[in-house]
Order: C-alpha cells, then sequence, then structure tokens
C-alpha cells in the first residue's frame, strides 16, 4: 500500500516537472543545491592553484625537484585514508538518515581519525621539507606546491574542525530536520575535498615523481 | 527523545529500507572503484611496461575516472529528475576548469618560449 502510494506520488510529481509546474522544490533540495555551488566555486579557485602549479613545477631554481623530495609510500598512506574517510562518512550520512545515531558516531569517529592521520602525515611530510631546506621560499615550485597542496591541507582542517561541530549539535540537538540538512552539507564538502585530491596527488604527485 | 520519534515517523518504513540498502551498496561499490583506480594510478606512475610520455596521458585519464566515481556513487550524480540543475551547475563549473587550467598553461608555455633571454645576474 505504501509502495504504491509512493508511486503514484512519484507519477504524479513528473508529470508536474514535466508540465513545469512542480512548484517549490523541498528545503533539502535547495539546501544541498546551494551549497552544491559554493563548492564549484571552491573548486574554481583550487583550479586557479592548479593551473599556477603547472606552470611553475619545472622552475625549481637548481633547487630539490619533486623527483626528489615526494616519497610516493606517505602519498599512498594519504589517499587511502582520506578515501576510506570519505566512505565512513557516507556511511555516517547514511546512519543519521536513518536514524541510527550510535553507528553515526561510530562512523563519524572513524571520519575524524583518518582525516587527522592524513592531516598528520601531511604536516610531518612538510615540516621534513622544511627542515632541509626545501620550504616554500626555496623555488617557485616550492612556492606552488605549498600553497596548493596547504590550501588543500587548510580545507581538511577546517573539515575536521566542521565534523567535530556536527557531532557536537547531533548530541545535542538530535537527529532534527536542519541538522541533517547541515550533515549533508559537511558530507559533501568532505567528498569534495577527496576529489580534489585525486587531481592533486595525480597531477603534483604521481607526474612529480613518476 | 519525543522529538526524535516524531522525526522517525515522518518517512514511510517499508520504502526507507530499500533505499538504505542501495545506498550501503553505492558507497561501496565506489570505495571499491576508487581503491582500484587508485593502485592502477600508483602502479602506472612507477611501471615500464608502457612508454614514457603516455604515462602522464594514463595518469590523467585514470584521475577523470576516478572524479567520474566519486561524483556518481559519493556525491549521487545520478540521472534523476531532481538532478537537472545539479548537472548542470557541474558542467558549468568544468567548463571554467577548463578554461582556467589550458588558459593559463597555454599563454604561459607561449609567453615563456618567447620570452628573451635573460641575462646572468
Amino acid at each position: 500500500m505504501t509502495v504504491v502510494t509512493s508511486a503514484d506520488q512519484a507519477d504524479a510529481q513528473e508529470l508536474m516537472v514535466a508540465l513545469g509546474g512542480a512548484g517549490p522544490a523541498p528545503t533539502r533540495t535547495v539546501v544541498a543545491y546551494g551549497f552544491w555551488i559554493f563548492l564549484l566555486s571552491d573548486i574554481i579557485m583550487f583550479s586557479g592553484l592548479f593551473a599556477a602549479y603547472a606552470v611553475l613545477s619545472e622552475h625549481t631554481a637548481n633547487g630539490p625537484s619533486g623527483r626528489e623530495l615526494f616519497d610516493l609510500h606517505n602519498v599512498f598512506i594519504e589517499t587511502a585514508c582520506l578515501l576510506l574517510s570519505s566512505y565512513t562518512c557516507g556511511l555516517a550520512a547514511l546512519s543519521a538518515e536513518h536514524r541510527h545515531p550510535g553507528r553515526f558516531y561510530v562512523f563519524e569517529a572513524l571520519t575524524f581519525i583518518l582525516g587527522g592521520a592524513f592531516l598528520f602525515i601531511e604536516i610531518s611530510e612538510f615540516a621534513g621539507m622544511v627542515a632541509q631546506g626545501a620550504g616554500p621560499s626555496r623555488s617557485a615550485f616550492l612556492s606552488a606546491f605549498f600553497t596548493l597542496v596547504g590550501m588543500h591541507g587548510a580545507h581538511v582542517t577546517s573539515g575536521l574542525l566542521w565534523l567535530l561541530y556536527m557531532i557536537a549539535q547531533v548530541a545535542v540537538k538530535g537527529l532534527r530536520p536542519h541538522v541533517l540538512r547541515r550533515l549533508l552539507c559537511f558530507s559533501l564538502f568532505w567528498h569534495a575535498l577527496d576529489i580534489i585530491w585525486v587531481g592533486v596527488f595525480t597531477m603534483v604527485y604521481l607526474m612529480g615523481a613518476g | 527523545m519525543d522529538g526524535d520519534d516524531r522525526v522517525l515517523h515522518e518517512r514511510s518504513p517499508g520504502v526507507e529500507h530499500q533505499e538504505s540498502r542501495a545506498d550501503f551498496l553505492s558507497y561501496s561499490a565506489g570505495l571499491v572503484l576508487a581503491v582500484a583506480l587508485t593502485i592502477v594510478s600508483f602502479v602506472v606512475a612507477k611501471t615500464n611496461l608502457i612508454w614514457g610520455p603516455g604515462i602522464p596521458v594514463g595518469l590523467v585519464v585514470l584521475a577523470f575516472a576516478q572524479i567520474g566515481v566519486h561524483l556518481v556513487f559519493f556525491l549521487h550524480m545520478g540521472t534523476g529528475t531532481d538532478n537537472t540543475n545539479n548537472i548542470l551547475a557541474l558542467a558549468f563549473g568544468l567548463l571554467i576548469v577548463f578554461l582556467v587550467i589550458t588558459g593559463s598553461t597555454w599563454i604561459m608555455y607561449h609567453l615563456n618560449t618567447n620570452m628573451m633571454a635573460m641575462p646572468p645576474h
């Protein structure tokens, strides 16, 4: 009975869309669309940094190049951490949608630990490079490298802070519709960071070290 | 707790169960595909089996494939009727990204090759 009703509703909605009179979209759809526009603008900002890196990556000013600096084992572990955290973040969003607060906390804790591990490896990589005299002021290549990868790291850092804030909101307010909409935005943000990381590890690390 | 219970009954439980399975399978399939593409990328970057200059091209193709997997399986960019606006915004974003990256590298490459040799300091 329930299924028939929802199928009828879907048909009716499709008809309304076809007639161009669907009425206002649900708040959730509007919120996700607005946040999607923000994410696209963020990705366009990153495209500027990617372009700068592509232009400057050969200009090492007789300093160390990517081939000497990058350790692909670390990068692989970083990639694995971020990818798994994207997966656990998706499962956490799913648990929240289906009102399982227990599972939600477990998956968000895993997301936080994996994201934190990614950030820890990245910061120790940066510290190691600065310690051997390959800091951002060494060459145009390294300035572009630290700007691009550092900007991604800054996004991951703010994502981790946002994640803590969302866990606190769920703990205090419960899984209410407006909290769920904020969670949806957080998941979109976290998945978008993983998409940008795909560009970073391909263009910076694999092409730089290969 | 009252508030939570009220929210719980806003959805129809029968439909919910099917959605849950489908979404879980979507995330898991996305993870498997993304892991496979990542491993292939790292192997390709270090391989001697294919012609050297072909490696960057292969890496770019693998990266685009992986971004596609993320968009479809994690961000749920499907072909549903309510997804048209999202897809259009994405297409516009990709156009701008393409213009910024290829435009910058193209212009800077030509500036670089046409620049007069700098006197050494």
